[in-house]
């Protein structure tokens, strides 16, 4: 295929009407509409005594109070989305509470008013009595099961899982050194700028459900809003317009407004929406990263690492709609890009009574890389060697792919690296670090990792050539900032021959692509992107044999190119895409844009039939791409920073980033997804913490308090790119999506230890948690 | 007040936030909201020329003001602001959601600065948060978008 778009730093088409304000965000639709809010509960864990909403209901503006006694479907629990044989014990909750609150936030009456003051105003009326009951907040209290979150779940253990590759306690006994260490890492928050929003309307007449959704995964809420309100999924409609910011959190569903505002605009026969407002986010929306690690490692004289036992608690939530995918992901990734032969993974996933946790950017890695690099450095200090020489002695060689870890993977299969060059990420970034500045109170970081990436099972694109000529094309999952309408505009036009600014994208709206997962997992690029090109390099084919019959030439012969179906080496002998548009479909009647040439009184440029056997009119295809098995990315990120001996102010010098993704599709779109990812890894690390006490309550819940970094903060941020194709994929590409922020907590951690000479085994750090390791140095 | 150099009769509800008035009652939704307590600046608007957040001010304290929000820097059709050409050029947005109240930002920064530091660049875009971009194509935004107002 020609690549004139492929790898080019195209400027996005989705540009304009976001400049120009006229973007169109779930909250910005629906005029007119009825506006909701929820009544949540102020208590982590506390039995409901009693609900009264009389006085709500007769609020003038009012049009409906809705509590679990009032809902069809309120006695039952929402799906637990991923099962999985480990989570034995799975519990999700209902829609609204009716019996017991496990954390603060969790709905409990949802109000339908002329206006949201207006529903505000109604919640203040709604009388709900509870009686506190005691709270598990960490996951250590968790482990501990003193008291239970759940009464019919002992331990509050909600799964357990052990894997082991070769024999730890055998190579442990043997080896030279061994170090035992303990790593922490806390709960933070993905908080896009937009949140969450759902507007909804039903037609009687069509018996037909339209929903708007601030969503990562239409397809899916169509899916299930069909099943719960037993409609034929064609007569419900998702649509994710723009989206502003995912992050992970808005994969989950359903939360309970994505059931209940659809179910009031049917019920009340008027189109409903609801947008969360930003404090009801921080404890309704899910949460991740709460982790408690206890390692061992052994280790040689040199630094190699012998054997690695990792057993850890992973903060589950108060429930756990999203199965155990986060822990196993941690535990599949903790190895990252190094060789382990003997390896034993064991975790328990917990509840807790806080906000129940599902994938946040990097899902599960950051904390595995954390641990990694950590315990790295901790061999370097033990042994007195060099850290990127640990690391460099321990790298995956590049003849080693594919390399297969020996653990499992989120979608089943076993975790085998399809290809990368590791030891080369890691000498790019030290070359692009270079020495170190002068000065006191400054230390390097650095960190290398892998991330699974392109998980299945499959998406799937729509491409249609129209009888102008443009293209439109189709693909169910949404975009929330990745440019989806301009790199698979590139990956569409390179096989169509045809102008990247000529090729429409429409992505996440049931209406016009009904199937599909979801945006998530760095994952868009390869399911995605590769249906993108499986489907229009149909279409190509199938304008090759139109245009072939027209020009009595064989298909074999003919190219697209410069928006015609044309003769290799002869171009002028071809015939534009439209006109082949045109004669896809035959036809009795012409309307203009040149079908009269597909009329039937037209010359004919073939014997038989109009159609012949297993032809479908319509220069169309739908295509699908089911991965294999996931594709790896990798990538070495390496800091200077100086840390203020007195005010621990954080400041980085220096940050680097060497980053693989197989195939690039656009540099550009890269660069911004890289750079965002590491601001966000750079909160992570450094400046946002939930901070819950010991009452279950989310003492910071604005962005007065929850430090997301400004552009004061965020540093300038170096990257070099390394491509080493995925083999497993058309295009060779693997996903870019979360890489920025894996291993910023390790290298910024790692960094600040050298620079203080404080140990850092836990996450966030921030002034005051440097102050107190500083000052409890023995 | 004026809106967009439009006239507009005055807000109906003494509580109606400035931000749900130019969004719901004027349909203009190009301005966002993020947090609604002054922070992330998704809202920002020119209140006579200077940015403000349309999420900290009644609808009725804005009478009597010519307010700019984002829908009025480019007319339909018309080519983009520069500071708008300059943020798709640097590839200055990813989801959108807090482009228009940077946007906002930096018009009004290079009102007043129309050859900013970058020490002053810096102070222009420090109040108001992304999550996608990272911020370094925002600043790239804001020197290109000096240089194309030139």
């Amino acid at each position: 295929m020609t690549t004139r778009w492929f790898g080019a730093p195209v400027q996005r088409v989705e540009d304009d009407r976001l400049l120009r304000g006229r973007g169109r965000f779930t909250d910005d639709i629906g005029e007119g509409a009825l506006e909701c809010c929820f009544v949540r509960s102020p208590h982590a864990h506390a039995r409901i005594t009693s609900i009264d909403v009389n006085e709500a209901r007769a609020m003038p503006g009012v049009a409906a109070v809705y509590t679990a006694a009032d809902l069809p479907f309120g006695g039952l629990d929402l799906p637990l989305l991923i099962p999985h044989p480990n989570l034995t014990h799975g519990r999700t909750q209902r829609c609204l509470a009716s019996e017991i609150v496990r954390y603060a936030g969790e709905a409990v009456a949802f109000i339908v008013a002329e206006s949201r003051y207006l529903a505000e105003d109604a919640a203040d009326l709604v009388q709900v009595e509870y009686e506190p009951l005691p709270v598990v907040i960490t996951p250590e209290a968790a482990a501990r099961a003193e008291h239970l979150v759940h009464d019919d779940v002992p331990g509050n253990v909600a799964a357990e899982m052990v894997q082991e590759v070769g024999d730890v306690d055998e190579a442990l006994a043997e080896a030279p050194h061994r170090k035992r260490l303990r790593y922490r890492y806390e709960r933070g928050a993905a908080s896009p700028m937009e949140g969450r929003a759902v507007w909804a309307s039903w037609s009687d007449a069509d018996r037909k459900l339209t929903v708007y959704d601030s969503t990562q995964s239409p397809t899916s809420i169509r899916g299930g809003l069909a099943v719960l309100f037993g409609l034929p999924e064609s007569n419900v409609e998702v649509i994710a317009p723009d989206v502003g910011g995912g992050f992970g959190p808005k994969i989950m569903l359903f939360y309970p407004d994505e059931l209940l505002v659809p179910y009031a605009a049917m019920q009340l026969g008027r189109p409903v929406k609801w947008t969360e407002d930003r404090q009801e986010h921080f404890t309704a929306v899910n949460q991740e990263r709460g982790q408690v690690h206890e390692v061992e490692v052994g280790f040689d004289d040199e630094g190699r690492v012998l054997a690695l036992d990792d057993d850890f608690i992973h903060d589950g939530g108060a429930y756990t709609p999203y199965g155990i995918i986060l822990p196993i992901i941690t535990a599949a990734q903790v190895p990252g890009p190094y060789r382990i032969a003997n390896y034993r993974v064991r975790f328990r996933d917990l509840y807790t009574n806080a906000t129940p946790t599902s994938p946040y950017r990097g899902a599960g890695r950051p904390h595995a890389c954390f641990v990694m690099e950590r315990t790295l450095d901790a061999i370097a200090s033990e042994l007195g060697i060099d850290r990127i020489e640990v690391r460099r002695r321990n790298l995956i060689k590049q003849d080693q792919f594919p390399y297969d870890v020996g653990v499992a993977w989120q979608d089943g299969n076993a975790v085998v690296y399809d290809s990368g060059d590791y030891p080369a990420l890691l000498e790019r970034a030290v070359a692009m670090l270079g020495p170190k500045p002068n000065g006191d109170n400054i230390g390097m970081g650095i960190g290398v990792y892998v991330e699974g990436t392109g998980v299945g099972p499959y998406e799937g694109a729509h491409v249609q050539v129209l009888v102008s000529g443009k293209v439109v094309a189709a693909t169910g999952i949404p975009s929330q900032g990745q440019a989806h309408a301009t790199v698979w505009a590139q990956v569409v036009a390179d096989e169509l021959g045809v102008d990247v600014k000529d090729v429409e994208i429409t992505s996440g709206d049931t209406r016009r692509f009904p199937w599909g997962v979801g945006t998530f997992a760095s994952r868009g690029a390869v399911t995605a992107g590769n249906a993108m090109h499986v489907a229009a390099r149909m279409v190509a084919g199938k304008a090759k044999q139109i245009a072939a019959d027209h020009l009595e030439a064989n298909p074999a012969d003919l190219e697209l190119a410069g928006g015609r179906v044309r003769v290799k080496g002869s171009p002028d002998r071809g015939i534009p895409l439209a006109a082949v548009a045109v004669l896809s479909n035959p036809m009795r009647y012409a309307f203009g844009g040149g079908t009269e040439a597909a009329t039937q009184f037209a010359s004919k440029a073939r014997p038989g039939p109009p159609l012949h056997e297993g032809e479908q009119p319509g220069l169309e295809a739908t295509g699908y791409y089911s991965p294999p098995g996931s594709t790896w990315a990798s990538g070495c990120h390496a800091a200077y920073v100086r840390v203020d001996p007195k005010t621990f102010r954080l400041e980085i010098l220096k940050y680097v980033v060497v980053h693989d993704c197989g195939r690039v599709i656009n540099p550009l779109v890269l660069q911004g997804q890289i750079e965002g990812g590491v601001a966000q890894g750079i909160g992570g690390a450094f400046y946002e913490r939930l901070a819950y006490d010991s009452d279950g309550q989310l003492r910071n819940a604005s962005f007065m308090e929850f430090l997301i970094p400004y552009a004061t903060e965020i540093p300038p941020i170096e990257i070099d790119h390394i491509e080493t194709p995925s083999p497993l994929n058309p295009l060779g590409v693997k996903g870019a999506g979360e890489a920025g922020v894996i291993p910023v907590g390790a290298v910024i951690g790692s960094a600040i230890a050298d620079a203080l000479g404080v140990p850092v085994a836990e996450m966030p750090l921030s002034p005051l948690k440097l102050y107190e390791l500083a000052t409890s140095r023995p | 007040m004026k809106v967009n150099e439009v006239e507009y009769p005055a807000p109906a509800d003494a509580r109606r936030l400035l931000s749900d008035h130019l969004r719901h009652d004027l349909g203009l939704t190009g301005t966002h909201v993020g947090c609604e307590h002054g922070v992330c600046g998704c809202c920002t608007v020119l209140l006579d020329g200077n940015p403000v957040r349309s999420c900290l001010m009644l609808a009725v304290q804005a009478e009597g003001h010519e307010l700019t929000t984002v829908e009025g820097l480019a007319r339909s059709g018309a080519p983009l602001h520069p500071v708008q050409q300059a943020f798709h050029e640097t590839h200055g947005l990813q989801c959108g959601f807090c482009t228009p109240g940077f946007v906002m930002s930096v018009v009004g920064l290079l009102a007043q600065h129309p050859q900013p530091t970058a020490q002053q660049i810096e102070e222009g875009i420090a109040g108001n948060l992304c999550r996608c971009t990272g911020y370094a194509s925002i600043r790239r935004a804001v020197t290109r978008a000096v240089e194309l107002s030139k």
